[in-house]
């Protein structure tokens, strides 16, 4: 108990020292005007203007654009293994599971129909898995970027240039923060090699560069693991030590880009209640799974001794709140409550601080709702940051939160219908049907984390599970640049006594209300079949 | 909602309105037939949440027709009851409008035109077949045949069909009290009218179409309001339909029945059926106040307000100056000024003469009523040659008058310099042509203003006050009055350049005005409060009206718009709280077959499943007709901070909306369970 709140004190620590020096970094990376000789080389040889600005849907563009070129080119480098280096004759990925995993990767979901070591060589691993665990979270990040700058820039249709953002958010943050911290993985002792896996006894141990891409994994809120195990393999998360890394890592960008927000729309406080938010519900997740698990009846099933229960704890509700999916222990295994905490924070739509980017913007859309609410409650058209919240704004809102409830619920009921499903799970009763939910709350909220106990590799969990990650990632991408244009279009309004404060404790409750109210009140009816009934059995 | 500074004289009539609007339980009876007649679905479609509830009673009365049982049978029941409830919201929200447009209708009727053709004669012609442009002649007792402006003599006007106001008043050509209405009776004179409408767009067309919500468009607020609320409804729909898998899965298929009613119980219905007569009840809390506003969006536009643009003259300051003070001179005794200066003003019938004998009687303790004595006095007029009055008696002329009609010493001219550099207005009052002294006539705040102000500066309203005052007179006024700030030596294109830089710094800004030359500032304004008394133009370039002429109301429809944004709020609030009781009502009913340890989530202690869910659904279209009242009337608003707004309708409506269902099921349980099949 003490040493499991130790652990927790410790990430909050370390988290609050590096908060305002790298929130603010991240604000410097986005406003600067220059570029380094390494980003200008880049534009020079793609042919990017970095001076030309773009409107939102020109932005969007290239959102999806660059997200379709990698689909195709991760699909491509999957069938076309057997002629790339590093494949240990581990041969083509079949058509689905590649889709799959293609849509999986560039949508930062991270979702893994495939055992890893015995389908994935080191080639795919790193030149496309690897690559799209950069851009993928570089993609979260401008996108959130741009979303702030809607609320900064008045008078205009200009967001940024996506290049641009793409390309610092990876130079300037991913890049560095992922090699110190693969080598502080390594000094904890995660491996790192190049060879396919080596025999002894004749038994084959699997081995992979595995520190180089752990880091980027927890760090951009990626979660795809080089083992099937994930971050409950010894060679990927060797003890409490690398534990505790991987979780700071996991909660680095998404808790320090408030910082980055508040500092950008030049009032700190309205970075802190974003924060605030997201630390209660987390710290609430955190307590409810954690006293579910030491409640259990078999309360180490399932999980790793080195982390124990409060690691364990902590990791399953770091990775599902932040639309990561890496896990340390299998949450199939956890009691009724915790494994439902765990899916409950995945339906709170992946804000707890979620994930990369998305867990800013998703957040900022709930805010959004809320001061409509509340705005409307004060008797004026309700203004967020000065932007009047009015029809095309709320629109985009309204189509952001809608994207995820719809593709996960008509996945999963369709699922539940299918005669098959039923021989794809490993229970049946409530906790079968968490399994179904959970696996199509993951890949619709991107998370990626796996319930274990679904067999999800036939053609229709392959199929609507891509398609819940597709839908899931770039709905509200869209809609998140659509509120972006039409909030920078507007003329700023001044703050009087009569707008309504959106700092302080109110504001925060009435958002965290909103986030629950609006997030999770249409998955209550599911969740009382799945989990509730379980626990309360 | 506290009224205005300065009763006007229509203040009873106001009352009786208002009082006339106030709801009482028997309209719902009387509007009966129109909430039956809205059942039709090319009404229901055009509110997408009661659109579903409608859809789900057509289904579900289709089982209770296939497969009767009480059960079935009673939610169908409650489930029309829902959506009748909403219509009746609506129904009767318009049936206030109506019995006013009736008798607007009524001054339409027969009104026949004198027009006057090229050659100077007069021809007769139906009011309706006058074009813009068309110069016709009213005498007294003829009805005005339409909207325009005078062009020609003075007459005074009974307006009473369209403002309510008995007292007749004066229109006469040129200036800024040319404008009559079409419908008013003239009383005495004759005057030609310059038609500046054309038939069927007149005023009183206009305002017969928006109390009756006939030209009521959905305003930008409502608008996305209601996107939110049908997203909302998708959501539920989704998780609905979904539960029927899951349902089916864990071995505990629902009935079509059971589900449609978890839906109609979860979906925003209640500010789905409030909606549309929250918008209606907000334009004609206007109306009964007598402004007419031309779209829905004006009185939002009013609830946003920033800045205040207020005339001194009338809003600030009562419309004449008073007496202030009395300064003798050339060694005249106080006393000996006083009683001359009572003795000049005691005949003299104008506000400023009455408050000089006012002042008189209230700081020198003379009598304010005549003696019979002194009523024998010869009073003598105002003039504009002489520009002095007053009264001769007792072989004394005693004279009260501008400083220009006396002769001065050097003394009393030094004090007449003073009044005038300090904002006031000096009159010399002398006897015989012996001066005695000056009265200061100055501008007077209208008592509890600076209050007002203060409240306004607390919901976060900056007030301008704009006069044509020099700076120094205006900075004193607005010091006393507690403005924020004050256009001094104001023409009208300083009043369209300041709402400009107003709006460049992102706020919206509210102004009344009545002139010609108030017209741009007026269209220029996010709200421009027109006064009925003004010209066409500006009632043209406004977007509000004030039948009263009473330039304060500004202040009480910021309130009002206010009011609107608030109720909508607080009832979407209520409605989203409520899900969390039906659910611990709903969910344990449906799954008690299948996982009977949901029981545990029945914190209200229903009796059956079948009268838990059916609770719920009472409750759901209950709540409605609770509601209606609060609707129309809207939700309490006391001026104050945005914050402690907030705090309170959270409680009131957040916590209150999650509380009060709990209570509100488990009452209706204990009667539903009674019902033989259900209990």
């Amino acid at each position: 108990m003490w040493a499991g709140l130790a652990q927790v004190a410790l990430v909050l620590a370390a988290l609050a020292v590096v908060y305002r020096p790298f929130g603010d970094y991240m604000a410097r990376v986005y406003t600067r005007a220059d570029h380094s000789r390494a980003e200008s080389a880049v534009y020079r040889v793609t042919g990017v203007d970095p001076r030309s600005e773009q409107n939102w849907g020109t932005y969007a563009f290239g959102v999806l654009g660059l997200s379709l070129v990698g689909v195709v080119a991760l699909y491509l480098l999957q069938r076309l293994q057997p002629l790339l280096p590093l494949d240990f004759g581990r041969g083509a990925v079949e058509p689905a599971m590649a889709f799959n995993t293609a849509v999986s990767f560039v949508t930062n979901t991270n979702w893994q129909s495939y055992v890893p070591e015995e389908v994935m060589g080191h080639t795919v691993q790193a030149v496309g898995l690897t690559v799209q665990n950069f851009v993928s979270a570089a993609v979260g990040l401008a996108v959130a970027m741009a979303l702030v700058r809607g609320f900064v820039r008045v008078g205009t249709d200009r967001l940024g240039n996506f290049w641009v953002d793409l390309v610092r958010g990876t130079i300037r943050i991913l890049l560095p923060v992922a090699f110190v911290f693969a080598l502080v993985l390594i000094a904890t002792g995660v491996t790192m090699s190049l060879r396919g896996g080596v025999t002894v006894d004749g038994q084959t141990i699997a081995q992979a560069p595995t520190a180089s891409q752990e880091a980027i994994k927890v760090l951009g809120t990626n979660g795809g693991g080089v083992f099937n195990a994930n971050s409950a393999h010894p060679f990927e998360n060797p003890n409490a030590w690398s534990n505790l890394v991987q979780v700071f890592l996991i909660l680095l960008i998404p808790v320090c880009l408030t910082r980055t927000f508040g500092t950008m729309v030049g009032e700190r406080r309205q970075g802190h209640v974003l924060l605030g938010v997201m630390g209660a519900l987390w710290s609430a997740m955190l307590a409810l799974i954690w006293a579910a698990e030491a409640a259990g009846t078999r309360p180490l099933e399932g999980k790793e001794l080195r982390f124990g229960i409060a690691g364990s704890s902590l990791f399953a509700n770091t990775t599902t709140g932040t639309s990561t999916g890496a896990v340390n222990s299998t949450h199939d295994s956890y009691t009724g409550l915790g494994g439902g905490g765990a899916l409950l924070n995945m339906l709170l739509g992946e804000m707890t601080p979620g994930g990369v980017g998305t867990g800013l913007y998703s957040m900022l859309v709930m805010a959004v709702i809320a001061v409509f609410l509340a705005g409307l409650m004060v008797g004026r058209t309700p203004e967020y940051l000065g932007k009047k919240l009015g029809r095309k704004e709320v629109t985009a809102a309204a189509v952001s939160i809608l994207a995820v409830p719809t593709v996960l619920l008509v996945g999963a009921g369709v699922a539940a219908a299918l005669p098959g499903t039923a021989d794809a799970l490993a229970n049946d009763g409530p906790h079968g049907l968490s399994e179904v939910l959970y696996a199509y709350a993951s890949a619709s909220n991107n998370n990626g984390s796996a319930f274990a106990g679904i067999t999800a590799t036939g053609d229709w969990f392959q199929a609507s599970l891509g398609v819940c990650m597709a839908v899931g990632r770039f709905v509200p991408m869209i809609a998140v640049l659509a509120l972006a244009g039409s909030l920078a279009a507007q003329r700023g309004a001044p703050v009087t006594a009569g707008t309504l404060p959106t700092t302080g404790p109110l504001f925060a409750s009435l958002l965290g209300g909103v986030v629950v109210l609006v997030a999770a009140l249409a998955f209550v009816p599911a969740l009382a079949l799945g989990p509730i009934a379980e626990a309360m059995l | 909602m506290s009224t205005v500074l300065d009763p006007p004289p229509t203040r009873a009539l106001a009352a009786r309105q208002v009082a006339a609007g106030a709801f009482h339980p028997r309209q719902l009876l009387a509007r009966a037939p129109d909430a039956l007649r809205k059942l039709h679905p090319r009404h229901q479609v055009r509110n997408p949440v009661m659109f579903v509830v409608w859809v789900g009673s057509v289904l579900v009365t289709a089982f209770a027709v296939a497969d009767p049982s009480v059960f079935t049978a009673t939610v169908a029941l409650w489930l029309w009851a829902t959506v009748l409830f909403a219509n009746l919201a609506e129904a009767v929200a318009e049936g206030r409008g109506k019995a006013q447009a009736d008798s607007l209708r009524r001054t339409k009727t027969g009104a026949v035109a004198r027009r006057l053709r090229a050659d100077g004669a007069e021809e007769r012609v139906p009011g309706a077949d006058l074009r813009v442009g068309d110069r016709v002649v009213v005498e007294a007792g003829e009805q005005v045949p339409g909207d325009g402006d005078v062009v020609e003599g003075i007459a005074t006007v009974d307006e009473s069909a369209i403002t309510g106001e008995s007292a007749p008043v004066v229109r006469e050509a040129g200036g800024d009290r040319c404008a009559v209405t079409g419908g008013t009776t003239v009383l005495s004179d004759r005057i030609v009218v310059e038609i500046s409408t054309k038939p069927g767009e007149s005023f009183v067309d206009r305002m017969i179409a928006l109390v009756e919500g006939a030209r009521r468009q959905k305003s930008p607020n409502e608008i996305a309001l209601t996107i939110l609320l049908s997203t909302l409804t998708v959501i539920f729909l989704l998780a609905v339909v979904a539960l029927q898998p899951f349902a089916a899965f864990s071995g505990g298929k629902q009935s079509v029945v059971v589900l449609t009613a978890l839906l109609v119980c979860l979906i925003p219905s209640t500010i789905g059926a409030l909606l549309s007569a929250i918008g209606i009840a907000g334009m004609d809390r206007l109306v009964q106040r007598n402004v007419l506003a031309t779209s829905g969006k004006a009185v939002e536009a009013a609830g946003d307000i920033d800045t205040l643009l207020l005339d001194k003259t009338g809003t600030i300051t009562f419309g004449n100056r008073r007496a202030t003070a009395l300064h003798p001179v050339d060694g005249a005794a106080l006393d000996e000024l006083a009683a001359a200066a009572r003795l000049s003003s005691l005949a003299d019938g104008t506000p400023e003469g009455r408050s000089v004998v006012a002042l008189c009687a209230a700081d020198h303790g003379l009598p304010a009523e005549p003696s019979a004595h002194e009523k024998t006095g010869g009073f003598v007029p105002f003039s504009a040659q002489t520009r002095m009055s007053g009264v001769d008696l007792d072989g004394r002329r005693v004279r009260k008058g501008a400083a220009s009609g006396f002769a001065l010493s050097g003394a009393a001219r030094a004090v007449v310099d003073e009044v005038s550099a300090g904002g006031g207005t000096p009159l010399v009052v002398a006897v015989d042509d012996r001066v005695l002294g000056v009265i200061r006539m100055s501008d007077v705040v209208k008592p509890g203003i600076a209050a007002r102000f203060a409240e306004l500066r607390s919901m976060g309203i900056r007030t301008v006050m704009v006069t044509g005052d020099n700076p120094r007179t205006a900075a004193a006024i607005a010091a006393e009055a507690g403005v924020d700030d004050v256009l001094a030596e104001a023409r009208p294109e300083d009043k369209v350049a300041l709402i400009r830089r107003e709006q460049a710094g992102g706020r919206l800004v509210a102004m009344t005005g009545d002139g010609t030359n108030d017209a741009p500032a007026l269209a220029q304004a996010d709200v421009g409060v027109a006064m009925n008394t003004g010209t066409s133009a500006a009632k043209e370039a406004g977007n509000m009206v004030d039948l009263d002429s009473d330039p304060t109301k500004l202040i009480e429809v910021v309130g009002i718009g206010k009011q609107l944004l608030i109720t909508r709020g607080a009832l979407t609030t209520f409605s989203l709280a409520n899900d969390l009781a039906k659910y611990f009502a709903i969910l344990p009913a449906m799954f008690a077959a299948v996982h009977p340890q949901l029981g545990g989530l029945d914190v209200m202690g229903l009796a059956t499943p079948e009268s838990a869910i059916l609770s719920a659904v009472v409750f759901n279209a209950l709540v409605i007709v609770v509601l209606i009242p609060l609707a129309l009337r809207g939700v309490r608003y006391r001026p104050t901070s945005a914050g402690a707004l907030l705090r309170r309708n959270l409680l009131v409506y957040g916590v209150g909306g999650v509380v009060a269902p709990f209570a509100g099921i488990w009452l209706i349980d204990l009667l539903v369970r009674l019902i033989p099949g259900i209990g």
